[in-house]
């Protein structure tokens, strides 16, 4: 009681350690925050000294999605369901995981050059600049073109929301955003592990593309196409099923293939802050292991 | 002039009297197509050497394939369930498609990634100036380079993953080696072919200056139109009969269907490989064409 006391007294003068922790914490994060707006405006700015190329550019990553989803048609010329999943609902899984993907990869998408910044030593630039690691690696060449596929996949999400047969219930409407929210804070730490990894095998940067890209083709299709083995790895080992499978499948009012409840389809916002903290701690050793080239 | 000349001199020598000129123009223009061969086979060669130095990226990129191979051929086995016999394939033969069409991914350079980048910053930097100033030809040049990184990427890239699904789905390959043989010759055609577009692909900088926008557009226009995503023969109607027909369709779909046996026996073969080579020569005109105009609108600042 004394020493809260006495705790207070002396905060009159200064606050103790714990508040200046907190405080220095936050205006850290501000501070990652600005940086990486100041680096993303400086990035979007030199984009547009070529427009034709930024124009063909965003253009180009909104058809690179409508290309995909046309082979899904094509398939649907076809067949009329496929692991039991009709058009829209595929489409639903198809807009969603697009967007989620669009939106990480707008905001953490180019963590994968950190490879390169490692071998060719100009990381050590970052270090010195009074911005965090993290808030410089991820607005690195900041590319303001990868709001087309946001575009394209919202687009089809929408789509698949109108004509998608389904008893829209205040839940069910409120977990479309959380998902799409969710899963690309999902995408996010794992661009994030995937930078940190790098630091190990810096020549790997490819193997992000399988969780990322590779991720998102196979949430495009219906968790009943694939095996039990890989649906257990992705719900609960890089838990991809969060991104879109769970809470689409509590949408559209199917059963998970592996049995989960219901009430699992509304996780996602905590598994994405829980993937974070390995992310995020592997980011840090990667960080602290990081020994210059030199050159 | 002395007797003691090098072979070469004395050619000259006799060149130059005006003696048997046929014949020592002849041997001039054997012993310079040696020398050419010989040039861009040691090209061809660092291409393949500069490429198998990076054995993480090269196991990072066998991953990824093998990862999308599995994905994709779980699909393809659900929509194969579905459409027996759809496109023309039997389910092992659509597997076989997969795994086969993951292999040549990096070697054809589908989705970039083969030199075209590296091109339009020598043309922005103005790097361009030193390769104009080599006593080579540029489209040759860089098609040595491309195929010695090509043939990396096929064995480096190529082998693990179709081994990968061949152990894990029932894939549908022929047995008979001349079939594989014929397989060969037409995936290097289809390296061809994908040099051609991209070598276009590349001189566009000396216009645009950067090649961001238009990579992406030609990657994902290679990738949809070469039967990446989905066999073109799966492709509907008048929309399929189209796409078949364009030059990206060399540069996978036709190689499968030699492998696969929709271009089985001489007959077909050969009629893939007129497809295939009459692309080739097309585009590499088209590329000297272009190449020319942009050789004379560079301008070489100097410092």
């Amino acid at each position: 009681m004394a020493e809260a006391v006495l705790g207070r007294e002396r905060g009159r003068e200064r606050p103790p350690a714990v508040v200046w922790e907190r405080e220095r914490r936050r205006h850290r994060a501000l501070e990652g925050l600005r940086g990486y707006g100041l680096i993303a405006a400086m990035w979007i700015r030199s984009s547009m000294t070529y427009r034709m190329s930024f124009l063909l550019a965003t253009v180009g990553n909104a058809a690179v999605t409508l290309l995909d989803f046309a082979a899904i048609y094509i398939m649907f010329t076809h067949v009329d369901a496929l692991g039991g999943f009709s058009l829209p609902e595929i489409a639903l899984l198809y807009g969603s995981c697009s967007t989620s993907l669009g939106l990480a990869n707008l905001l953490l998408g180019n963590t994968d050059r950190i490879g390169t910044r490692i071998r060719d030593g100009s990381l050590d630039g970052m270090l010195v600049r009074p911005v965090p690691v993290l808030a410089q690696v991820a607005a690195d060449r900041f590319a303001l073109r990868r709001l087309g596929r946001i575009a394209q996949g919202s687009g089809v999400l929408v789509w698949a929301v109108v004509v998608l047969d389904v008893d829209w219930t205040v839940g069910k409407v409120l977990l479309v955003p959380v998902m799409v929210l969710a899963g690309a804070a999902i995408f996010a730490a794992v661009m994030v592990a995937g930078a940190a990894f790098q630091f190990a095998a810096g020549d790997a940067a490819e193997v992000v593309n399988s969780f990322t890209y590779g991720g998102c083709t196979m949430l495009e299709y219906p968790p009943t196409v694939f095996t039990r083995e890989l649906l257990r790895g992705v719900t609960f080992v890089v838990p991809l099923a969060f991104v879109n499978w769970l809470p689409a499948l509590y949408v559209l009012g199917r059963p998970d293939p592996l049995g989960l409840p219901g009430w699992v389809a509304f996780l996602s916002p905590l598994v994405a802050f829980v993937v974070f903290v390995p992310a995020s701690l592997a980011w840090r050793v990667g960080l602290r292991s990081y020994r210059s080239t030199g050159s | 002039m002395s007797r003691q000349l090098s072979p070469d001199a004395e050619a000259d020598a006799e060149a130059e009297a005006g003696k048997g000129s046929g014949g020592v123009r002849r041997r001039a223009v054997v012993r310079d197509a040696v020398h050419r061969s010989q040039l861009y086979g040691a090209v061809a060669v660092g291409g393949f050497r500069r490429y198998a130095t990076y054995g993480a990226a090269t196991a990072a990129g066998v991953f990824t394939n093998t990862v999308f191979g599995f994905i994709l051929a779980y699909t393809y086995v659900a929509l194969w369930d579905e459409r027996p016999g759809l496109g023309g394939y039997s389910q092992g033969q659509a597997l076989a498609f997969i795994w086969v069409s993951q292999s040549l991914l990096a070697a054809a350079a589908l989705m970039g990634g083969g030199f075209q980048e590296e091109f339009q910053e020598r043309v922005r930097t103005g790097d361009i100036a030193v390769d104009l100033y080599r006593p080579a030809d540029l489209q040759l040049w860089w098609l040595a380079a491309d195929l010695g990184r090509a043939a990396f990427q096929l064995l480096g890239r190529g082998l693990v993953p179709v081994l990968a699904g061949a152990l894990a789905f029932p894939l549908e390959l022929p047995v008979d080696p001349l079939r594989w043989l014929l397989f060969l010759a037409a995936v290097v055609l289809a390296l061809v072919v994908s040099f051609a577009v991209r070598y276009l692909l590349g001189l566009a900088a000396f216009w645009l200056m950067d090649g961001t926008g238009i990579n992406m557009m030609a990657g994902l226009v290679s990738v949809f139109f070469s039967g990446m995503l989905l066999p073109l023969t799966v492709f509907p109607g008048g929309f399929g009969d189209v796409v078949r027909m364009l030059p990206w369709a060399a540069m996978l779909q036709v190689p499968m269907d030699v492998l696969l046996g929709e271009g089985a026996g001489a007959g077909g073969a050969v009629r893939a490989f007129a497809f295939q080579a009459g692309w080739a020569l097309a585009l590499l005109g088209a590329g000297r064409l272009m190449q020319a105009a942009a050789t004379r609108k560079v301008v070489v600042q100097g410092g």
